[in-house]
């Protein structure tokens, strides 16, 4: 049985939907900034879901009025990682707050082999269950290149 | 991409027509755009609050001439075509101290805000120590910050001249120089860039970067102010702080006037509001020896001619 039939990784906001255009991620940018959001962009090729920390690409943007700033940052890092799973992150510095408050994914691998459900059997025959990414099974920086 | 099956708030209809977002769509006269982004208010602001500076007033009301009839024709689909379409909107504000180079700044965000050629309007207002770095790999980021910070708005890089030191070939400044221009050229939808600084330093400037030089359109001039315009200069700050020229010393500001232009480092308007605040001071000091005395409002409002008359200069001797 597939329970996810796209084969798409689904973190984050929006991840059910078709992938954003540029003009929608401008506005989901805008309503961020408006709320008093600092955005930073991040990248990686490990899209195991417990994999939370992924790397960053510059230092998060604070103090920017407009969405033309995080736009040329997105550009440059879909330059450089054309074939990684690139997302957005907003982060809320309000008291209290202080953590994420968007992400959503912006840039995917043209291809998704997705993951494997690995058994394992331990001492009184007990599972223990392993989400697999076929992705790393190749090293760092390969693994979408196919 | 495939075109998505639902609408996306504050996108025109059509996806082909960004311009149909901006403040005056189908306007067909003058007037209707004039009317719709108030830019008429902006520039009689300009025109009453700023005395002098006719050059520089006529500039700007021709460059929003200029951005309004290119309003006009985008609605006719004149507009150039290819991504750049606006007209390039950087410009060079060259002028002694205090003649009003940040204050103009502000204004033309504002007039830009109110035409729809930057989208937020806001004013990044830095000098060299914002933009370039202290050691290798420390320019690029820092300037990208600043760039980014102000898009959407206008980046107003005072005292441009010292981003770059002929003097030291290891100087950083270079680097952030280059950046400044890539974004200039690719990102010219997104922010206006204003270079202000002295006259002669930036002509130097400009020599050892054609580079800048060529990809900014408007350079402005702003002339000293004359002794008369400076003397309203002068009213306008104390109406502003409520406070007014008693009996005789208007007069005495005149006096000082000439003889302060005489001396070096004479700094136009920013002069005048440094010798208003030292007046304030002698006043403040004269009302505060005489304890006894009510102080009517008259009193807590005038400055006489012996608070202007104890300056410095007119204790010099006049050679």
């Amino acid at each position: 049985m597939m329970t996810n039939p796209t084969g798409r990784v689904t973190q984050g906001q929006f991840s059910f939907l078709p992938d954003l255009t540029d003009d929608e991620i401008r506005l989901q940018i805008e309503y961020g900034l408006r709320k008093g959001y600092a955005w930073s962009v991040e990248y990686t090729d490990d899209p195991h879901p417990r994999n939370t920390y992924w790397e960053m690409f510059g230092m998060p943007m604070f103090d920017l009025k407009d969405a033309a700033g995080v736009m040329m940052e997105l550009a440059g890092c879909r330059k450089t990682f054309p074939n990684h799973y690139i997302r957005l992150m907003a982060f809320d510095s309000t008291r209290g707050v202080e953590s994420i408050a968007m992400s959503f994914i912006v840039n995917r691998p043209k291809n998704e082999p997705g993951f494997g459900l690995a058994r394992h059997e331990v001492e009184g025959r007990c599972i223990q269950y392993k989400v697999h990414s076929y992705a790393t099974d190749k090293p760092e920086g390969e693994r979408y290149s196919g | 991409m495939s075109t998505p099956l639902y609408s996306i708030p504050g996108t025109a209809p059509a996806a082909s027509a960004p311009e149909a977002a901006a403040p005056a769509a189908g306007a067909r006269t003058v007037n209707e755009v004039l009317a719709k982004s108030q830019v008429e208010a902006v520039m009689d602001e300009l025109d009453r609050d700023l005395i002098g500076l006719a050059p520089v007033k006529q500039r700007i009301r021709d460059i929003a001439a200029l951005l309004v009839i290119d309003k006009l024709r985008a609605n006719l689909g004149f507009a150039a075509d290819g991504k750049h379409s606006a007209p390039s909107l950087h410009m060079c504000f060259t002028g002694n101290p205090g003649t009003g180079k940040t204050t103009v700044a502000l204004r033309i965000a504002e007039i830009l805000h109110r035409l729809g050629y930057v989208r937020k309007g806001h004013v990044v207002s830095v000098t060299r120590d914002d933009l370039v770095g202290q050691y290798i790999g420390h320019t690029a980021p820092k300037t990208k910050e600043v760039l980014k910070r102000a898009m959407g708005g206008v980046l107003f890089i005072d005292e441009a001249y010292y981003l770059y030191r002929p003097e030291n070939e290891r100087d950083y400044g270079q680097e952030a120089i280059e950046i400044l221009l890539q974004v200039m050229e690719n990102n010219r939808d997104d922010l206006v860039v204003i270079l202000a600084g002295y006259k002669d330093r930036m002509d130097t400037f400009f020599k050892s970067n054609p580079g800048m030089s060529s990809r900014i359109a408007h350079h402005i001039d702003f002339p000293d102010y004359s002794s008369g315009e400076l003397l309203q200069i002068a009213e306008r700050m104390l109406q502003a702080q409520h406070y007014r020229f008693g009996e005789g010393a208007h007069e005495a500001f005149a006096q000082y006037l000439q003889r302060r232009m005489q001396q070096p480092h004479f700094a136009n308007a920013r002069s005048v509001r440094n010798a208003l605040d030292r007046a304030r001071l002698r006043a403040a000091s004269r009302l505060f020896a005489d304890r006894d005395r009510v102080l009517t409002e008259a009193d807590l409002t005038t400055l006489m001619p012996a608070d202007i008359l104890a300056s410095r200069v007119f204790q010099a001797p006049a050679s």
